[in-house]
């Protein structure tokens, strides 16, 4: 029973980074309609920034600065994306592909074969409750997701801004007529999807893993199966995608020796048999706004 | 004239390539089967992401359902490699192939479901979650697949004659045609054949509908194209090419392993289709032999180019090279289509009229700013 809690403990401070990085595929996908498959190596790139800097800076300074060059990493994807007038939202998603493959065997060829810590104060240190052994950087992953994410709902639902974001995801033209900036809007949704990677990179190198690695941009992909089950153009939805992601990943590999027949590492493909069980029964996935056609 | 350019143009090409393995040596026969598979897994590609519009990152998991789907229906049962037994149907192998390519495709149509029912990119995302399910299997079927380390491919025979083996031994003017020239006339065939079989797809009255269907679904359902059959269908037929692909690969690889079939060679399709023109079956074929073939000739060259380095040495390795070249190719040709888009739809305005007159008038009285920034949006 301690262990079903310990590891439900775990699964929802490793789903709540996958919410980090779900969430920002669906504010880039709301704001632009357009798939960044290049999140992962944002996300690397955010991480290899704070990794790299912060035996210099400190880890503040350097975490500061990492969150800075993933977002201008967003904005440069956003730049790219626009050089392609009135393109097909497969095509852009297709060139954040090919930046994807670009940018992540640059920086992978930076990092080589080693193991970069990010040397984050969390270090290695664990709480111990009445038997749950949990590290202190997962709390802090699920705290800062829980404060960012939160932040960033206050923001949309909230300020003028938020109307304006909603308002040009709604509807581009209208929106347009009305006042709202939409190149603005839009290299904000990029920005904040940017960072946002960036903070689940930071969280995702951390205790219990040991650093940046050069394959630590595939991790993202498992936030795939969260923004889907969640609902593409949902932010709230990527965030219970998310949490269902992690909590079903670690109980898989929890319970691996009950779970034999699945076979070795079967916890990082559940997500994805879930996601196809789901896109089976909802096809927009939880959340999501259904494809409503007026012919 | 220019359709009898075309044709004499068409034979001398085959005619080159049948005469291709009378001259090359055996590494550059390898090249071109692999290419020519390839060319088979691109075409099914095109087809699916260009005419149909539904985006795909499965086609590794469906080459590696051909490649094992072969191996295993051909096989005979016995001891794989690290103690594992290996199971195997034992079936004549053209059969055999014949049922991968029906296993591959009827993968396709398991997948259909979801398949049908998802337009383009949420297609492209969630098949993202094959690649990784197929791979985790390939790892763990160990009785199937040989688990980690692969199990190794019957050779393709007919009657006791190998097409891509070495016996019975056969001699055409004074050149043995060995496995490696055997092989190449197989892969020519299915790609040739491939290769008319799309065209005359996309060209005819299934792919208007998909084009249609791409454009505008909402007018493809009302000139009665059914939406739901079309996007599986599409999804079947390039899976169907994948798995031939797929079993070709096989035999020119003559041992086939997991790693082979990752998120990594999905990507490296959708670059072919993409540098070819997505949509387009003969830019599909130029852009995987430029994929395929380019890798295996910097390794093989690459001491002599000098620029390379060596794996484990600093630098920039052949493999790290590559990969840069087809995501930088993915961006530039993406931008490089849309722009020359751009341009032809300028050049089409057409010829002057009071309505254009004035509209230029207006333009040209604007402020320069305002001006600038309709220029901008292309008005």
């Amino acid at each position: 029973m301690s262990r079903l809690i310990e590891l439900l403990a775990i699964g929802v401070s490793l789903g709540s980074i996958y919410a980090l990085i779900a969430v920002g595929f669906a504010v880039i996908f709301k704001g632009t309609r357009v798939v960044n498959f290049a999140q992962g190596s944002l996300l690397l790139l955010g991480a290899y920034v704070v990794a790299a800097l912060s035996p210099h800076t400190g880890f503040w300074p350097a975490l500061g600065i990492g969150l800075g060059a993933g977002a201008l990493g967003g904005l440069v994807l956003y730049w790219l994306v626009g050089l392609v007038p009135h393109g097909e939202h497969m095509t852009l998603s297709i060139l954040t592909i090919g930046a994807d493959v670009l940018l992540a065997t640059e920086l992978a060829r930076r990092i080589g074969s080693r193991v970069m810590p990010t040397g984050d104060p969390w270090a290695d240190g664990v709480w111990r409750v009445g038997g749950l052994v949990v590290p202190y950087s997962r709390t802090a992953a699920l705290l800062s997701a829980l404060l960012v994410i939160g932040l960033l709902f206050v923001v949309f639902k909230r300020t003028t801004w938020g109307v304006s974001w909603r308002s040009a995801a709604a509807d581009p033209e209208v929106a347009t007529l009305m006042g709202i900036r939409l190149r603005r809007v839009r290299a904000a949704s990029w920005l904040i999807g940017g960072a946002l990677a960036t903070l689940a990179g930071l969280f995702l190198v951390a205790f219990p893993n040991t650093g940046v690695e050069p394959h630590t941009g595939l991790l993202a992909l498992r936030a795939v199966p969260a923004v889907i089950i969640g609902g593409l153009d949902s932010p709230e939805g990527a965030v219970a995608g998310g949490i269902a992601v992690g909590v079903t990943e670690t109980l898989v590999a929890g319970y691996a020796d009950e779970l034999g027949f699945l076979g070795q590492g079967a916890g990082d493909v559940t997500p994805y048999l879930l996601m196809i069980l789901i896109l089976l029964w909802r096809p927009s996935g939880l959340f999501g706004s259904k494809e409503a056609v007026r012919v | 004239m220019s359709r009898v350019m075309r044709t004499v143009g068409t034979v001398a090409a085959l005619g080159v390539l049948v005469a291709m393995p009378f001259y090359l040596d055996a590494f550059w026969l390898q090249v071109g089967a692999f290419m020519m598979a390839a060319i088979i897994g691109a075409i099914g590609l095109t087809v699916l992401v260009g005419t149909a519009g539904q985006l795909s990152l499965a086609h590794a998991f469906f080459l590696a359902a051909g490649a094992y789907g072969y191996a295993f229906l051909a096989g005979e049962p016995g001891a794989g490699s690290a103690g594992t037994t290996l199971a195997g149907a034992g079936l004549p192998t053209p059969l055999a192939a014949l049922l991968a390519v029906a296993l591959a495709g009827g993968a396709g149509l398991a997948f259909s479901p979801v398949a049908g029912r998802l337009n383009g990119l949420y297609l492209g995302v969630a098949s993202l979650g094959l690649v990784f399910l197929g791979q985790h299997v390939l790892f763990n079927a160990r009785p199937v697949t040989g688990g980690f380390n692969g199990r190794s491919v019957p050779e393709l025979s007919v009657f006791g004659f190998r097409l891509t083996g070495d016996e019975p031994e056969l001699v055409l003017l004074g050149v043995p045609f060995g496995a490696r020239e055997r092989l190449w006339y197989v892969a020519l065939a299915c790609a040739v054949a491939g290769y008319v079989v799309a065209g005359r797809i996309v060209r005819g009255r299934p792919g208007r509908a998909m084009r249609l269907m791409r454009q505008n679904p909402i007018a493809a359902a009302s000139m009665g194209v059914p939406l739901r059959r079309y996007r599986a269908g599409a999804f079947v037929l390039s899976a169907m090419y994948a798995g031939l692909a797929g079993i070709l690969i096989a035999l020119t690889a003559r041992r086939i392993v997991p790693d082979y079939f990752g998120l990594v060679l999905s990507i490296e399709y959708l670059a072919m289709v993409v540098i070819g023109g997505l949509g387009s079956v003969r830019g599909a074929a130029v852009g995987a032999a430029f994929v395929t073939g380019l890798p295996l000739v910097l390794s093989h060259y690459g001491d002599d180019i000098g620029f390379l380095a060596r794996p484990g040495e600093d630098g920039v390795d052949a493999a790290t090279a590559v990969r840069m070249l087809y995501g930088a190719a993915i961006v530039a040709f993406v931008i490089g289509s849309a722009q020359q888009a751009r341009k032809a739809q300028k050049a089409r305005k057409g010829t002057p009229n009071a309505i254009t007159i004035t509209m230029d008038r207006a333009r040209r009285a604007l402020p320069g700013g305002a001006r600038r920034r309709l220029q901008r949006q292309g008005r």
